[in-house]
Order: C-alpha cells, then structure tokens, then sequence
C-alpha cells in the first residue's frame, strides 16, 4: 500500500497496523460493533485523510471525526453578526482568512468584502492590532476565533492594546472551549464511543490533567496524539492496548510539545481576560454550556459584542445540510444527501467543506468519496 | 492557524514587550515570545532556540529535529505554504475598490 511508505518510519508503521489488529481482535467489545474511537482535532482529521490511516485500520476499528475545526462548527449567526459589523462604514474587520468563506444566512465574509465592506486577512491578532495603531480614525475588530491554542494569541493582544491604549481596537470574541465540548459528545445519547484521542496544541496550552474526568468520570481512555502521521498510529495503537489491558488512562503520546501542566503563562493571560460563558451555541451541535468564553468586564472596552450592538440570533443551518450528523460521527460526510453534489468545497453549504480540517473537505479532497473496502493488513503490509 | 509552524528565533526586538524576529522557513517575521519565556529561559537567551508559532505568538520551544519533521508534515499537508501566504498577505487587502 502506497501510504505506509509515506511514512517518516515505514516498519515502524507497518508494526504498528499488525499489532493495531492483534490488539482489536482481543477487545471483547470489539467482537459485536466496531470500536469508535474519535479524533477531536481538525488537524487529525486531516493528517487521517491525507495519509489513508483509516484503510490501514482493521474493520473493527473506526475513526469518527469530531468538532475540532473551529471554523467548522462556527453557527451562521454569528457568521451573521461578523457581517453586520464588518458593514459598519467606520470597520476595518479583520479575520484570519480560514474564515472568510463561512456561509453566514445572508452573506460570507467573503461576499461581504466583494460587496464593499472593509474585511482584511490577517495572519496574527498582533497584526489587527497594529492596523488599530496605523488607522486611529477607524474602529479595528478582530475576530477572535479558536480553541484554546489561539486563546492565549488573544488574550495577550488584548493585554498589550490595554497597555497600549490602542483605544480603536476591539475583539468579537468567539472562542471556544475543548473540555465541556467533549463532555457534551460523551453524555449525547447519539453516540456509543470507545476511547479519544486528545488535541495536541491545545493539551500543549491546557496541559494533561483536565482530560482527568474522562477517564475517571466515564471510563475512556485518552491518548494526547501528534499530528504527524506516525504520532496518529501510535496514538491509536496505545488506545487500543488500554482498552486490550481494560484500562482507562490518560496517556501522553505528544510529551515532546504537550508539558502535563501546560503553558503557565498562556494559561494566565486567558485567565486574565476571558471568563467562561453559561452556554456557545455550535453549528450542527445546537447549544453546550460553558464551552465558550467572553471577555471580562475590566476589558469591556475591547470587547466588540460590548461596542457593537450585534443582533446574535440563532440561525438554523440550511434544511440539507447534515453538519451536525457527520460532527456527532452518526453519518459519514459522503453519506449526507448534498456531498459533493451541492456541497463541495469551492461553493460551499456547510462548514465541513470550508475548512482542510473539516471532515467534507477531507473526504472530498483526498477522494475517499464511499465506504471503500478497508485494506487488509495483508495489503498494507 | 491550529498545527502553527516551526520557526528559529534570530534576534529579540525588545526583551520587555516579549518581542523577536523568528526566521519561519526563510521569511522573517515578528513573534511574541511572551508563552516561552520565563525566569530560566530571560527573553535575552532564547537567541537560537527553535520554537511553534501560532498566529504570530511562540507557543512551545521545540528540538531542531523535531522542527524540520515538522515542517515536513506540514508540507505535505499543504499547510506549510497555506501558513505562509497567511503570513504575506495579512493585512495588506484592503476593500476592493
Ligand atoms: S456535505 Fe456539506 S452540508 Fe453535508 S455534512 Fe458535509 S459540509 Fe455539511
């Protein structure tokens, strides 16, 4: 199989599928309905379909491909709300460019740009920042958008405008919060998973201990993986040997970036500027406490959803859309009605086909369009 | 913006505000070093030292091994490229005329 020999070790990885096989032939569970284990990253669930890692994988074994993408679970409305402000003659809005094509109910980003209004791309909230400081005549918003890997980004600009006294510059805040988010999955009756495997970068913010209660509370392993392709095997590999062994643990497979307590002082700047929201609402999952942040009050006067009146409705996604199916992993993307029909990622409907990370598009780009049969080991080896 | 990419820090542009240059393959850009520099590595020392970048902030000091295989997958994923283009173009697109 040509994928294996992609690999940075191919007999390293070639170990590791035979032994995945040994191992899964050994979970009971396994015997009656193929394990579910979920990758919550975006950018796992891109290295999965770049390299082919689940036709390597025995039939009972399958990945399901969570929320991880944040411009993937991005709800319309708030889509709706960037566009409402980015109108505002006196804007400069501005986004990291992975946003820009979000379907909103009215317009994208994208369109609203083409259709006058002042959207620039930019590659760090340093630089929003610095056009606040080159344009006092204007009003500068960022769109603050990520897990916790980005958070602190945000958080520290925020910081640094205060210091500043960048008083042109706002944030409209639409962070997002790892752990309620897998709480959320782990108690929706939707879905009977077997194990995680944790997000690296943002385990290298937060740290090991608060995926604790997975284990402890709900008797799943998690393994903290790599996003290397041989990181997501071997990650795989020591879930499999804790459900073989009728353990549940958290395990680190990406010790080399992920310290067990995390980045301190990235830890402390959110601290300092974000406090959690009673409830985010996401596209496709609908409403789950706490898994956002807002801005503090003593930052209030950063704070764009403060500034600005923004209308922050809650907007169905389109009747065919079926997000929320292939987030919550019930369906698979070619599976939903418009796949590829009209939905691809040149136009489009929902937010899995925007992103690289979001699962449409992955399927999509590396052509796994159907339920191809899975490679024996035999072929992989 | 969340796999970040690998960069080695050449030159602090001020040790208080947190501020380097990061040579991120072969372009050279300001970093905020603020979430890898504490009381045993003082911003003045992290000269040399290779280190993640997400969205223009240092986020982790890597090994120089584990940077180039980085920067490797990234390449092949076609996020390498991707990053860098985020990183000429932002904030230069003005309103279309
Ligand atoms: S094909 Fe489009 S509409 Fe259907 S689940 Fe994927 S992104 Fe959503």
């Amino acid at each position: 199989m040509r994928y294996v020999d992609e690999f940075r070790d191919p007999e390293k990885a070639r170990y590791l599928v035979k032994d995945i096989q040994r191992l899964a032939a050994l979970i009971p569970a396994a015997a009656n309905r193929p394990l579910q284990l979920m990758e919550f990253c975006g950018g796992h669930t891109h290295t999965i379909f770049k390299y082919g890692i689940e036709q390597m994988l025995p039939p009972s074994v399958e990945l399901v491909h969570g929320p991880g993408c944040p411009v993937c679970v991005l709800p319309m409305g708030r889509v709706d709300d960037c566009v409402a402000i980015a109108e505002c003659p006196e804007v400069i809005f501005t986004t990291f460019g992975d946003a820009m094509r979000v379907p909103g109910s009215r317009k994208s980003l994208l369109q609203a740009k083409a259709t006058g209004a002042d959207v620039r791309m930019v590659y760090s909230p340093l630089d929003a920042l610095a056009i606040a400081r080159d344009n006092p005549d204007r009003e500068v918003v960022f769109f603050g958008l990520g897990f916790e890997t980005t958070m602190p980004a945000t958080a520290l600009t925020i910081l640094a405008a205060e210091r500043q006294r960048v008083a042109n510059f706002s944030v409209f805040c639409n962070h997002i919060t790892t752990l309620p988010t897998i709480k959320a999955i782990l108690d929706s009756s939707d879905m009977e998973l077997d194990g995680f495997l944790g997000p690296g970068h943002v385990s290298m913010v937060i740290g090991t201990h608060p995926y604790h209660f997975i284990a402890g509370h709900y008797h799943k392993p998690v393994v903290i993986a790599g996003f290397e392709p041989l990181d997501i095997l071997q990650s795989l590999w020591m879930l499999l040997k804790q459900l073989a062994e009728r353990r549940c643990a958290v395990e680190n497979q990406y010790a080399r970036i992920v310290p067990e307590a995390g980045n301190t002082q990235a830890l402390d700047a959110i601290q300092q500027v974000f406090e959690i929201r009673e409830y985010f609402e996401w596209r496709g999952l609908g409403s789950i406490d706490h898994s956002g942040v807002s801005i503090r009050n003593r930052f209030a006067a950063f704070d764009a959803e403060r500034r600005f009146s923004v209308p922050n409705l809650s907007i169905a996604d389109p009747k065919a859309c079926q997000c929320g199916e292939v987030l919550k992993g019930v369906i698979k993307p070619w599976e939903c009605k418009v796949f590829g029909g009209a939905c691809t990622p040149e136009t489009p409907l929902g937010s899995l086909m925007v992103s690289s990370e979001g699962a449409c598009a992955a399927y999509f780009n590396y052509g796994k369009m159907s339920g191809e049969v899975p490679a024996t080991v035999e072929e992989v080896s | 913006m969340c796999l970040g990419i690998p960069g080695q820090i050449t030159r602090i542009i001020s040790a208080r505000e947190r501020r380097a240059e990061v040579a991120i393959n072969g372009v050279r850009r300001e970093v905020n070093i603020a979430c890898i520099a504490d009381a045993e590595h003082p911003a003045e020392s992290c000269v040399g030292d290779w280190v993640l970048v997400h969205v223009g902030f240092a986020m982790s000091r890597i090994s120089a091994e584990e940077a180039a295989l980085t920067l490797d997958v990234l390449t092949q994923l076609g996020e390498a490229q991707l990053e860098m283009d985020r990183m000429r173009e932002s904030g230069r697109t003005g309103p279309m005329a």
